[in-house]
Protein backbone atom coordinates (compact mmCIF):
# COMPACT_ATOMS: atom_id res chain seq x y z
CA UNK A 1 0.00 0.00 0.00
CA UNK A 2 0.94 3.68 -0.56
CA UNK A 3 2.64 5.59 2.46
CA UNK A 4 -1.30 7.40 3.24
CA UNK A 5 0.98 10.56 4.42
CA UNK A 6 2.38 10.84 1.50
CA UNK A 7 -1.47 11.76 0.22
CA UNK A 8 -1.96 15.80 -0.01
CA UNK A 9 -5.32 16.52 2.10
CA UNK A 10 -7.58 16.65 -0.75
CA UNK A 11 -6.58 13.21 -1.89
CA UNK A 12 -6.46 11.65 1.37
CA UNK A 13 -10.11 12.94 1.94
CA UNK A 14 -11.16 11.71 -1.21
CA UNK A 15 -9.09 8.39 -0.83
CA UNK A 16 -11.31 8.10 2.46
CA UNK A 17 -14.98 9.29 0.91
CA UNK A 18 -13.90 6.49 -1.44
CA UNK A 19 -13.32 3.26 1.11
CA UNK A 20 -10.22 2.77 -0.52
CA UNK A 21 -8.42 2.94 2.88
CA UNK A 22 -9.67 3.36 6.29
CA UNK A 23 -9.10 6.71 8.58
CA UNK A 24 -7.74 3.81 11.37
CA UNK A 25 -4.74 3.39 8.53
CA UNK A 26 -4.26 6.63 7.81
CA UNK A 27 -4.37 7.83 11.41
CA UNK A 28 -1.56 5.37 12.03
CA UNK A 29 0.30 6.07 9.48
CA UNK A 30 0.52 9.87 10.81
CA UNK A 31 1.10 8.34 14.29
CA UNK A 32 4.04 5.81 13.24
CA UNK A 33 5.51 9.29 11.69
CA UNK A 34 4.81 11.62 14.12
CA UNK A 35 6.22 9.47 17.25
CA UNK A 36 9.39 9.08 15.43
CA UNK A 37 9.73 12.88 14.86
CA UNK A 38 10.72 13.70 18.54
CA UNK A 39 14.10 15.57 16.68
CA UNK A 40 11.68 17.99 15.43
CA UNK A 41 10.20 18.89 18.50
CA UNK A 42 6.80 19.90 16.90
CA UNK A 43 4.12 18.14 19.19
CA UNK A 44 4.22 18.93 22.62
CA UNK A 45 1.82 16.41 23.40
CA UNK A 46 0.37 13.72 20.97
CA UNK A 47 -3.48 11.84 21.79
CA UNK A 48 -3.17 8.83 19.87
CA UNK A 49 -5.46 7.02 21.90
CA UNK A 50 -8.37 9.63 21.39
CA UNK A 51 -6.90 9.91 17.53
CA UNK A 52 -7.56 6.06 17.16
CA UNK A 53 -10.88 6.24 18.87
CA UNK A 54 -11.86 9.25 16.89
CA UNK A 55 -10.66 7.20 13.56
CA UNK A 56 -12.26 4.22 14.52
CA UNK A 57 -16.14 6.66 14.53
CA UNK A 58 -15.09 8.31 11.30
CA UNK A 59 -14.76 4.42 9.66
CA UNK A 60 -18.15 3.95 10.55
CA UNK A 61 -19.87 7.54 9.85
CA UNK A 62 -17.97 6.83 6.26
CA UNK A 63 -19.49 2.95 6.22
CA UNK A 64 -22.56 4.43 7.03
CA UNK A 65 -22.74 6.74 4.28
CA UNK A 66 -22.91 10.04 6.89
CA UNK A 67 -18.92 11.24 6.32
CA UNK A 68 -18.38 15.11 7.00
CA UNK A 69 -16.47 17.14 4.51
CA UNK A 70 -13.16 16.15 6.47
CA UNK A 71 -14.03 12.87 7.85
CA UNK A 72 -10.90 10.87 8.88
CA UNK A 73 -8.33 13.69 8.12
CA UNK A 74 -5.56 13.72 10.84
CA UNK A 75 -4.56 17.29 11.73
CA UNK A 76 -2.31 18.50 14.06
CA UNK A 77 -3.70 21.33 16.58
CA UNK A 78 -1.69 24.55 17.73
CA UNK A 79 -1.89 24.27 20.87
CA UNK A 80 -2.71 27.94 21.33
CA UNK A 81 -6.62 26.27 20.62
CA UNK A 82 -8.06 24.90 23.58
CA UNK A 83 -9.17 21.34 23.13
CA UNK A 84 -11.49 20.34 25.42
CA UNK A 85 -10.30 17.09 28.01
CA UNK A 86 -6.82 17.50 26.32
CA UNK A 87 -4.16 20.20 28.11
CA UNK A 88 -3.40 23.70 26.14
CA UNK A 89 -0.70 25.39 27.54
CA UNK A 90 0.49 28.15 25.10
CA UNK A 91 3.96 26.74 25.08
CA UNK A 92 3.57 28.80 28.82
CA UNK A 93 4.46 26.93 32.09
CA UNK A 94 2.36 29.83 33.44
CA UNK A 95 -0.46 27.69 31.91
CA UNK A 96 1.31 24.02 32.96
CA UNK A 97 -1.72 21.69 33.73
CA UNK A 98 -4.43 23.93 32.32
CA UNK A 99 -7.08 21.23 30.59
CA UNK A 100 -10.47 23.27 29.07
CA UNK A 101 -13.57 22.23 29.58
CA UNK A 102 -14.30 23.90 26.60
CA UNK A 103 -13.92 23.20 22.57
CA UNK A 104 -12.30 26.37 20.69
CA UNK A 105 -14.75 26.86 17.78
CA UNK A 106 -11.92 26.55 15.28
CA UNK A 107 -11.34 23.10 15.76
CA UNK A 108 -14.64 22.44 17.10
CA UNK A 109 -15.82 23.27 13.50
CA UNK A 110 -13.15 20.65 12.41
CA UNK A 111 -14.62 18.05 14.65
CA UNK A 112 -17.50 18.70 13.37
CA UNK A 113 -16.33 18.19 9.71
CA UNK A 114 -14.87 15.21 11.27
CA UNK A 115 -11.24 15.54 11.51
CA UNK A 116 -9.14 13.18 13.91
CA UNK A 117 -6.71 15.44 15.75
CA UNK A 118 -3.30 13.54 16.30
CA UNK A 119 -2.34 16.00 18.96
CA UNK A 120 -0.88 19.95 19.87
CA UNK A 121 1.47 21.63 18.46
CA UNK A 122 4.65 23.47 19.76
CA UNK A 123 4.33 27.20 19.06
CA UNK A 124 6.22 30.64 20.67
CA UNK A 125 4.83 31.64 24.47
CA UNK A 126 1.64 32.62 24.08
CA UNK A 127 2.42 33.42 20.27
CA UNK A 128 5.00 35.82 20.88
CA UNK A 129 7.79 35.48 18.75
CA UNK A 130 9.17 34.82 14.85
CA UNK A 131 11.62 31.57 15.66
CA UNK A 132 9.56 29.84 18.10
CA UNK A 133 12.80 29.82 20.53
CA UNK A 134 10.35 31.64 23.39
CA UNK A 135 8.46 28.02 23.95
CA UNK A 136 8.52 26.86 27.24
CA UNK A 137 8.88 23.47 25.32
CA UNK A 138 12.28 24.83 23.42
CA UNK A 139 12.28 25.25 19.76
CA UNK A 140 10.99 23.54 17.02
CA UNK A 141 13.80 22.44 14.35
CA UNK A 142 13.22 23.19 10.68
CA UNK A 143 12.86 19.92 9.07
CA UNK A 144 14.48 21.80 6.23
CA UNK A 145 18.24 21.97 6.01
CA UNK A 146 20.75 23.96 4.59
CA UNK A 147 22.59 21.72 1.80
CA UNK A 148 25.88 19.70 3.07
CA UNK A 149 25.53 21.61 6.56
CA UNK A 150 23.76 20.49 9.61
CA UNK A 151 22.80 23.68 11.20
CA UNK A 152 19.47 23.42 13.80
CA UNK A 153 17.46 25.57 11.40
CA UNK A 154 14.31 27.81 13.06
CA UNK A 155 10.52 26.89 11.38
CA UNK A 156 9.57 30.36 12.34
CA UNK A 157 6.89 31.42 14.35
CA UNK A 158 4.63 31.42 16.50
CA UNK A 159 3.21 28.81 14.78
CA UNK A 160 6.45 26.68 14.30
CA UNK A 161 5.33 23.51 15.16
CA UNK A 162 2.12 23.79 13.04
CA UNK A 163 4.70 24.59 9.87
CA UNK A 164 7.47 22.12 10.95
CA UNK A 165 4.81 19.30 11.52
CA UNK A 166 2.82 20.00 7.83
CA UNK A 167 6.06 20.42 6.29
CA UNK A 168 7.79 16.96 7.62
CA UNK A 169 4.34 15.39 7.28
CA UNK A 170 3.27 14.40 10.78
CA UNK A 171 0.10 15.54 10.19
CA UNK A 172 -2.18 15.88 6.74
CA UNK A 173 -2.36 19.90 7.71
CA UNK A 174 -2.25 21.38 10.95
CA UNK A 175 -4.11 24.70 12.68
CA UNK A 176 -2.54 28.11 13.26
CA UNK A 177 -2.92 31.85 14.25
CA UNK A 178 -1.18 34.96 13.08
CA UNK A 179 -1.50 38.25 14.93
CA UNK A 180 1.43 39.98 12.89
CA UNK A 181 2.77 37.17 10.29
CA UNK A 182 2.61 33.82 12.65
CA UNK A 183 1.15 31.50 9.86
CA UNK A 184 2.94 33.22 6.89
CA UNK A 185 6.36 33.43 7.96
CA UNK A 186 6.38 29.92 8.79
CA UNK A 187 4.60 28.54 6.01
CA UNK A 188 7.40 30.69 3.74
CA UNK A 189 10.47 29.11 5.80
CA UNK A 190 9.05 25.30 5.71
CA UNK A 191 7.94 25.11 1.89
CA UNK A 192 4.18 25.37 2.81
CA UNK A 193 1.08 27.39 2.46
CA UNK A 194 -0.29 29.28 4.99
CA UNK A 195 -3.38 31.56 4.78
CA UNK A 196 -4.35 34.39 7.86
CA UNK A 197 -8.30 35.08 6.96
CA UNK A 198 -9.84 38.32 6.95
CA UNK A 199 -10.31 39.59 10.37
CA UNK A 200 -13.46 38.25 11.92
CA UNK A 201 -13.53 34.86 9.28
CA UNK A 202 -12.85 32.54 11.62
CA UNK A 203 -14.01 32.81 15.21
CA UNK A 204 -11.41 33.66 18.32
CA UNK A 205 -13.37 31.84 20.84
CA UNK A 206 -11.44 29.30 22.76
CA UNK A 207 -7.93 30.52 21.59
CA UNK A 208 -6.00 31.53 23.77
CA UNK A 209 -5.73 35.53 23.23
CA UNK A 210 -2.19 37.43 22.38
CA UNK A 211 -3.71 41.02 20.85
CA UNK A 212 -7.25 40.94 19.81
CA UNK A 213 -7.88 43.01 17.42
CA UNK A 214 -4.91 41.41 15.45
CA UNK A 215 -5.25 37.87 16.20
CA UNK A 216 -6.62 35.83 13.47
CA UNK A 217 -6.88 31.34 12.86
CA UNK A 218 -5.61 30.34 9.96
CA UNK A 219 -4.44 27.04 8.34
CA UNK A 220 -0.79 25.67 7.23
CA UNK A 221 -0.93 23.02 4.68
CA UNK A 222 1.02 21.55 1.72
CA UNK A 223 -0.78 23.48 -1.21
CA UNK A 224 -3.26 26.32 -1.86
CA UNK A 225 -6.35 23.90 -2.53
CA UNK A 226 -5.30 21.55 0.94
CA UNK A 227 -5.45 25.36 2.74
CA UNK A 228 -8.51 26.38 1.43
CA UNK A 229 -10.48 22.63 2.17
CA UNK A 230 -9.14 23.57 5.51
CA UNK A 231 -10.47 27.63 5.91
CA UNK A 232 -13.85 26.27 4.77
CA UNK A 233 -14.33 24.09 7.61
CA UNK A 234 -12.46 26.59 10.11
CA UNK A 235 -14.13 29.40 9.57
CA UNK A 236 -17.64 30.39 10.39
CA UNK A 237 -20.40 33.29 12.23
CA UNK A 238 -19.92 32.68 15.67
CA UNK A 239 -22.11 34.46 18.53
CA UNK A 240 -19.28 33.67 20.89
CA UNK A 241 -17.01 36.28 19.24
CA UNK A 242 -18.24 39.69 19.17
CA UNK A 243 -15.89 40.22 16.30
CA UNK A 244 -16.95 37.31 14.33
CA UNK A 245 -17.98 38.68 10.72
CA UNK A 246 -21.91 37.60 9.94
CA UNK A 247 -21.40 36.11 6.68
CA UNK A 248 -22.25 33.16 4.52
CA UNK A 249 -18.54 31.20 4.64
CA UNK A 250 -18.04 30.43 0.33
CA UNK A 251 -16.41 26.53 -0.30
CA UNK A 252 -13.14 27.81 -0.93
CA UNK A 253 -11.95 25.20 -2.63
CA UNK A 254 -14.54 25.89 -5.82
CA UNK A 255 -12.82 29.09 -6.13
CA UNK A 256 -9.62 27.95 -7.32
CA UNK A 257 -10.45 27.83 -10.62
CA UNK A 258 -10.29 30.10 -13.01
CA UNK A 259 -6.91 32.04 -13.31
CA UNK A 260 -5.62 35.24 -12.81
CA UNK A 261 -6.75 36.68 -16.31
CA UNK A 262 -7.81 40.29 -15.97
CA UNK A 263 -6.69 40.34 -12.67
CA UNK A 264 -4.79 43.90 -11.47
CA UNK A 265 -1.79 42.47 -9.66
CA UNK A 266 0.06 45.77 -7.60
CA UNK A 267 3.60 45.67 -6.62
CA UNK A 268 4.46 47.81 -3.71
CA UNK A 269 7.75 49.83 -4.70
CA UNK A 270 8.27 50.22 -0.45
CA UNK A 271 8.57 46.24 0.15
CA UNK A 272 11.78 46.42 -2.12
CA UNK A 273 14.27 46.94 1.35
CA UNK A 274 17.85 47.66 1.62
CA UNK A 275 19.75 44.50 2.25
CA UNK A 276 17.33 41.89 1.38
CA UNK A 277 18.97 39.16 -0.56
CA UNK A 278 18.83 39.82 -4.66
CA UNK A 279 17.53 35.63 -4.01
CA UNK A 280 14.45 36.96 -2.69
CA UNK A 281 13.99 40.12 -5.15
CA UNK A 282 14.95 37.34 -8.11
CA UNK A 283 11.89 35.58 -6.99
CA UNK A 284 9.29 38.17 -6.09
CA UNK A 285 9.93 39.77 -9.77
CA UNK A 286 9.67 35.96 -11.40
CA UNK A 287 6.55 35.63 -9.43
CA UNK A 288 5.47 38.75 -10.98
CA UNK A 289 6.20 37.46 -14.45
CA UNK A 290 4.29 34.48 -14.04
CA UNK A 291 1.03 36.10 -12.71
CA UNK A 292 1.79 38.60 -15.78
CA UNK A 293 2.41 35.54 -18.65
CA UNK A 294 -0.94 34.04 -17.66
CA UNK A 295 -2.90 37.07 -18.25
CA UNK A 296 -2.51 39.46 -15.06
CA UNK A 297 -1.95 43.12 -15.15
CA UNK A 298 1.21 43.99 -12.95
CA UNK A 299 0.88 47.41 -11.69
CA UNK A 300 3.71 49.08 -9.24
CA UNK A 301 1.74 51.14 -6.60
CA UNK A 302 3.12 53.18 -3.65
CA UNK A 303 2.74 52.26 -0.02
CA UNK A 304 4.69 54.79 1.70
CA UNK A 305 3.49 54.06 5.29
CA UNK A 306 4.65 50.65 5.17
CA UNK A 307 7.97 51.19 7.62
CA UNK A 308 5.93 52.40 10.13
CA UNK A 309 3.90 49.29 10.23
CA UNK A 310 6.20 47.44 12.76
CA UNK A 311 6.51 49.89 15.16
CA UNK A 312 2.84 50.78 15.05
CA UNK A 313 2.18 46.75 15.97
CA UNK A 314 5.22 46.93 18.44
CA UNK A 315 3.09 49.20 20.63
CA UNK A 316 -0.40 47.94 19.58
CA UNK A 317 0.35 44.20 20.26
CA UNK A 318 2.12 44.56 23.39
CA UNK A 319 -0.51 46.69 24.93
CA UNK A 320 -3.18 44.30 23.80
CA UNK A 321 -0.98 41.56 25.70
CA UNK A 322 -0.33 43.33 28.66
CA UNK A 323 -4.29 43.78 28.89
CA UNK A 324 -4.90 40.07 27.88
CA UNK A 325 -2.07 38.25 30.31
CA UNK A 326 -3.74 40.07 33.35
CA UNK A 327 -6.14 37.16 33.66
CA UNK A 328 -2.66 35.33 34.73
CA UNK A 329 -3.15 36.20 38.57
CA UNK A 330 -2.70 32.64 39.91
CA UNK A 331 -6.24 32.40 41.13
CA UNK A 332 -8.87 30.73 38.82
CA UNK A 333 -6.37 28.51 36.50
CA UNK A 334 -2.83 27.62 35.86
CA UNK A 335 0.29 27.78 38.15
CA UNK A 336 0.55 29.59 41.54
CA UNK A 337 3.51 30.81 43.49
CA UNK A 338 2.06 31.00 46.99
CA UNK A 339 2.61 34.17 48.97
CA UNK A 340 0.25 35.26 51.72
CA UNK A 341 -0.13 39.01 50.42
CA UNK A 342 -2.24 38.94 47.43
CA UNK A 343 -0.17 41.41 45.58
CA UNK A 344 3.39 39.46 46.25
CA UNK A 345 1.34 36.13 45.01
CA UNK A 346 0.50 37.65 41.76
CA UNK A 347 3.75 39.21 41.15
CA UNK A 348 5.79 36.23 42.53
CA UNK A 349 3.26 34.03 39.79
CA UNK A 350 4.00 35.93 36.76
CA UNK A 351 7.56 36.57 37.50
CA UNK A 352 7.99 32.63 37.37
CA UNK A 353 5.51 31.33 35.11
CA UNK A 354 6.07 34.41 32.22
CA UNK A 355 9.46 33.42 29.98
CA UNK A 356 11.70 36.38 28.61
CA UNK A 357 10.37 37.51 25.49
CA UNK A 358 6.66 37.69 27.26
CA UNK A 359 7.90 39.78 30.25
CA UNK A 360 9.78 41.66 27.63
CA UNK A 361 6.22 42.36 25.25
CA UNK A 362 4.20 42.79 28.83
CA UNK A 363 6.38 45.35 30.38
CA UNK A 364 6.17 47.81 27.09
CA UNK A 365 2.32 47.08 26.77
CA UNK A 366 2.06 48.90 30.26
CA UNK A 367 4.68 51.46 29.67
CA UNK A 368 2.58 52.71 26.54
CA UNK A 369 -0.44 52.40 28.35
CA UNK A 370 0.68 54.04 31.24
CA UNK A 371 -0.32 57.54 33.01
CA UNK A 372 1.39 60.27 30.71
CA UNK A 373 2.38 58.10 27.71
CA UNK A 374 -0.94 56.53 26.63
CA UNK A 375 -1.50 59.80 23.79
CA UNK A 376 2.18 59.41 23.16
CA UNK A 377 2.53 56.26 22.21
CA UNK A 378 -0.67 53.88 22.03
CA UNK A 379 -3.15 56.53 20.93
CA UNK A 380 -1.08 58.22 18.24
CA UNK A 381 -0.08 54.28 16.95
CA UNK A 382 -4.43 53.71 16.79
CA UNK A 383 -4.14 56.74 14.71
CA UNK A 384 -1.15 56.12 12.48
CA UNK A 385 -2.65 52.96 12.24
CA UNK A 386 -5.97 53.95 10.79
CA UNK A 387 -3.86 56.01 8.35
CA UNK A 388 -2.11 52.33 7.18
CA UNK A 389 -5.46 51.05 6.62
CA UNK A 390 -6.61 53.69 4.35
CA UNK A 391 -3.42 53.69 2.36
CA UNK A 392 -4.00 50.09 2.17
CA UNK A 393 -7.72 50.76 0.82
CA UNK A 394 -6.74 53.14 -1.47
CA UNK A 395 -4.64 50.87 -2.87
CA UNK A 396 -6.99 48.24 -3.24
CA UNK A 397 -9.50 50.96 -5.70
CA UNK A 398 -6.56 50.17 -8.01
CA UNK A 399 -5.16 46.58 -7.84
CA UNK A 400 -7.36 43.72 -6.89
CA UNK A 401 -4.46 42.01 -5.31
CA UNK A 402 -1.29 42.64 -3.78
CA UNK A 403 2.30 39.96 -4.42
CA UNK A 404 5.19 40.89 -1.98
CA UNK A 405 7.64 38.53 -0.27
CA UNK A 406 6.60 36.55 2.62
CA UNK A 407 9.54 36.60 4.91
CA UNK A 408 12.63 39.03 4.38
CA UNK A 409 15.21 35.98 4.58
CA UNK A 410 14.98 32.16 4.19
CA UNK A 411 15.20 30.10 7.64
CA UNK A 412 17.66 31.18 9.72
CA UNK A 413 19.83 29.30 12.87
CA UNK A 414 18.60 28.61 16.28
CA UNK A 415 20.17 31.61 18.08
CA UNK A 416 20.82 33.80 15.51
CA UNK A 417 18.26 36.58 15.63
CA UNK A 418 17.36 35.91 19.40
CA UNK A 419 20.31 38.19 20.93
CA UNK A 420 18.54 41.34 19.48
CA UNK A 421 14.52 41.48 19.84
CA UNK A 422 14.12 44.49 16.88
CA UNK A 423 16.53 42.26 14.25
CA UNK A 424 13.86 39.17 15.46
CA UNK A 425 10.30 41.41 14.94
CA UNK A 426 11.49 42.72 11.53
CA UNK A 427 10.75 39.41 10.39
CA UNK A 428 7.01 40.17 9.89
CA UNK A 429 7.97 43.30 8.00
CA UNK A 430 5.96 41.91 5.17
CA UNK A 431 3.31 40.59 6.78
CA UNK A 432 2.12 42.71 9.27
CA UNK A 433 0.36 45.33 7.24
CA UNK A 434 -2.41 42.74 7.06
CA UNK A 435 -3.02 42.59 10.71
CA UNK A 436 -2.89 46.00 11.18
CA UNK A 437 -5.41 46.53 8.32
CA UNK A 438 -7.33 42.96 8.89
CA UNK A 439 -7.02 42.04 5.34
CA UNK A 440 -6.15 38.49 4.28
CA UNK A 441 -2.82 37.17 3.32
CA UNK A 442 -1.64 33.69 1.42
CA UNK A 443 2.24 32.77 1.49
CA UNK A 444 2.89 29.89 -0.88
CA UNK A 445 6.25 28.17 -1.44
CA UNK A 446 7.88 30.08 -4.78
CA UNK A 447 11.36 28.59 -4.93
CA UNK A 448 14.76 27.90 -3.07
CA UNK A 449 17.40 30.03 -2.51
CA UNK A 450 21.22 29.10 -2.90
CA UNK A 451 21.43 27.07 0.46
CA UNK A 452 18.36 24.61 -0.36
CA UNK A 453 15.88 26.76 1.69
CA UNK A 454 12.53 27.28 0.09
CA UNK A 455 11.30 30.87 0.04
CA UNK A 456 7.54 31.81 0.08
CA UNK A 457 5.53 34.86 -1.80
CA UNK A 458 2.49 36.52 -0.65
CA UNK A 459 -0.41 37.58 -2.06
CA UNK A 460 -2.68 40.46 -0.07
CA UNK A 461 -6.61 40.87 -0.90
CA UNK A 462 -9.07 43.83 0.85
CA UNK A 463 -11.02 42.34 3.52
CA UNK A 464 -12.83 39.38 2.48
CA UNK A 465 -10.98 38.90 -0.77
CA UNK A 466 -10.50 35.48 0.49
CA UNK A 467 -11.82 34.03 -2.90
CA UNK A 468 -9.71 36.05 -5.21
CA UNK A 469 -6.65 36.09 -3.09
CA UNK A 470 -6.95 31.78 -3.59
CA UNK A 471 -7.68 31.80 -7.25
CA UNK A 472 -4.06 33.60 -7.38
CA UNK A 473 -2.46 31.30 -5.35
CA UNK A 474 -3.90 28.59 -7.16
CA UNK A 475 -2.41 30.15 -10.30
CA UNK A 476 0.90 31.06 -8.57
CA UNK A 477 1.65 27.52 -7.50
CA UNK A 478 0.79 26.05 -10.65
CA UNK A 479 3.12 28.02 -12.34
CA UNK A 480 5.99 27.91 -10.15
CA UNK A 481 5.88 24.12 -9.78
CA UNK A 482 7.14 23.78 -6.44
CA UNK A 483 8.11 20.04 -5.67
CA UNK A 484 10.96 20.58 -3.28
CA UNK A 485 11.03 18.36 -0.08
CA UNK A 486 13.40 18.48 3.06
CA UNK A 487 15.12 15.32 3.69
CA UNK A 488 14.00 13.00 6.63
CA UNK A 489 17.14 13.32 8.35
CA UNK A 490 15.33 13.42 12.25
CA UNK A 491 14.30 9.86 11.50
CA UNK A 492 17.44 8.90 12.89
CA UNK B 1 12.83 59.30 26.03
CA UNK B 2 14.76 56.95 28.11
CA UNK B 3 13.79 54.40 30.86
CA UNK B 4 15.86 54.88 33.63
CA UNK B 5 16.25 51.92 36.23
CA UNK B 6 13.50 53.33 38.53
CA UNK B 7 10.77 53.81 35.37
CA UNK B 8 11.52 49.75 34.58
CA UNK B 9 10.81 49.16 38.10
CA UNK B 10 7.51 50.95 38.06
CA UNK B 11 6.19 49.54 35.23
CA UNK B 12 7.13 45.82 36.42
CA UNK B 13 5.31 46.53 39.61
CA UNK B 14 2.74 48.03 37.38
CA UNK B 15 2.43 44.74 35.17
CA UNK B 16 2.70 42.69 38.45
CA UNK B 17 5.41 40.77 37.19
CA UNK B 18 8.05 39.73 39.95
CA UNK B 19 11.73 40.48 38.67
CA UNK B 20 15.37 39.76 39.98
CA UNK B 21 17.69 42.46 39.71
CA UNK B 22 19.46 39.79 37.03
CA UNK B 23 16.10 40.42 35.41
CA UNK B 24 16.20 44.06 35.52
CA UNK B 25 19.78 45.48 34.06
CA UNK B 26 19.70 43.68 30.84
CA UNK B 27 16.02 44.94 30.27
CA UNK B 28 16.78 48.50 30.70
CA UNK B 29 18.84 48.27 27.50
CA UNK B 30 16.22 46.15 25.71
CA UNK B 31 13.45 48.18 26.68
CA UNK B 32 15.18 51.80 25.66
CA UNK B 33 15.98 50.28 22.01
CA UNK B 34 12.77 48.91 21.14
CA UNK B 35 10.91 52.27 22.61
CA UNK B 36 13.74 54.10 20.89
CA UNK B 37 12.56 52.93 17.57
CA UNK B 38 8.94 52.81 18.13
CA UNK B 39 9.66 56.90 18.31
CA UNK B 40 10.11 56.96 14.84
CA UNK B 41 6.25 57.37 14.54
CA UNK B 42 6.26 60.84 16.30
CA UNK B 43 7.24 61.59 13.09
CA UNK B 44 3.66 60.80 10.96
CA UNK B 45 1.37 63.21 10.31
CA UNK B 46 -1.85 62.41 11.83
CA UNK B 47 -3.45 65.49 12.14
CA UNK B 48 -7.52 65.09 11.21
CA UNK B 49 -7.27 61.36 11.91
CA UNK B 50 -9.22 59.12 14.28
CA UNK B 51 -7.79 56.16 15.52
CA UNK B 52 -8.13 52.55 14.71
CA UNK B 53 -10.71 51.08 17.18
CA UNK B 54 -11.71 48.09 15.23
CA UNK B 55 -10.12 45.95 12.28
CA UNK B 56 -13.35 45.37 10.19
CA UNK B 57 -16.01 47.94 9.51
CA UNK B 58 -18.81 46.72 11.47
CA UNK B 59 -20.72 47.68 14.52
CA UNK B 60 -20.58 45.61 17.62
CA UNK B 61 -23.74 42.98 17.53
CA UNK B 62 -26.41 43.51 19.57
CA UNK B 63 -28.72 40.24 21.88
CA UNK B 64 -31.38 40.17 23.63
CA UNK B 65 -31.16 40.91 27.17
CA UNK B 66 -32.05 36.94 28.17
CA UNK B 67 -30.38 34.29 29.54
CA UNK B 68 -28.82 31.90 26.96
CA UNK B 69 -27.23 28.98 28.62
CA UNK B 70 -25.02 27.57 26.19
CA UNK B 71 -23.92 31.40 25.94
CA UNK B 72 -23.28 32.51 29.25
CA UNK B 73 -22.37 29.36 30.42
CA UNK B 74 -24.34 29.16 33.52
CA UNK B 75 -24.91 25.92 36.23
CA UNK B 76 -21.28 24.86 35.18
CA UNK B 77 -19.34 25.14 38.47
CA UNK B 78 -17.58 22.30 38.68
CA UNK B 79 -15.95 23.53 35.19
CA UNK B 80 -15.28 26.82 36.55
CA UNK B 81 -13.26 25.97 39.23
CA UNK B 82 -11.95 22.56 37.35
CA UNK B 83 -8.31 24.80 36.73
CA UNK B 84 -7.74 26.97 40.04
CA UNK B 85 -5.02 25.99 41.88
CA UNK B 86 -7.00 26.28 45.18
CA UNK B 87 -10.77 25.64 45.68
CA UNK B 88 -13.02 24.63 48.37
CA UNK B 89 -16.85 24.15 47.63
CA UNK B 90 -16.40 25.63 44.60
CA UNK B 91 -15.02 28.71 45.78
CA UNK B 92 -11.46 29.94 44.99
CA UNK B 93 -9.24 29.95 47.65
CA UNK B 94 -6.86 32.83 48.22
CA UNK B 95 -4.54 34.79 50.66
CA UNK B 96 -6.66 37.14 52.78
CA UNK B 97 -7.12 40.42 51.57
CA UNK B 98 -9.06 42.74 54.20
CA UNK B 99 -7.87 42.93 57.55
Amino acid sequence: MTDLTSLKLAALRDGLAKKEFTAAEATDAYLERAEASGLLNAYVRLTADKARECAKASDERISKGEAGPLEGVPLGIKDLFCTEGTPTNASSKILEGFTPTYESTVSGNLKRDGAVFLGKLNLDEFAMGSSNETSAHGPVINPWRREGEDTKLSPGGSSGGSAAAVSARLCAAATATDTGGSIRQPAALTGTVGIKPTYGRCSRFGIVAFASSLDQAGPIARDVRDASIMLTSMASYDPKDSTSIDRPVPDYEKALEGGVKGLKIGIPKEYRLDGMPSEIDALWQKGAELLKEQGAEIVEVSLPLTKYALPVYYIVAPAEASSNLARYDGIRYGQRVHDDDINELYAKTRGEGFGAEVKRRLMIGTYVLSAGYYDAYYLRAQRVRKKIAMELAEAFEKVDLLLTPSSPSSAFGLGEKSSDPIEMYLNDVFTVTANLAGVPGVSVPAGVDSQGLPLGLQLVAPAFGEEVMLRGAAALEEAIGFDAQPTEWWRG
Amino acid sequence: MSLDEATVRKVAKLARIAMSDEEITPLIGELNGIIDWIEQLQEVDIEGVEAMTSSVDVALPMRADTLTHDETGGGKPDQIVANAPKTEDHFFIVPKVVE
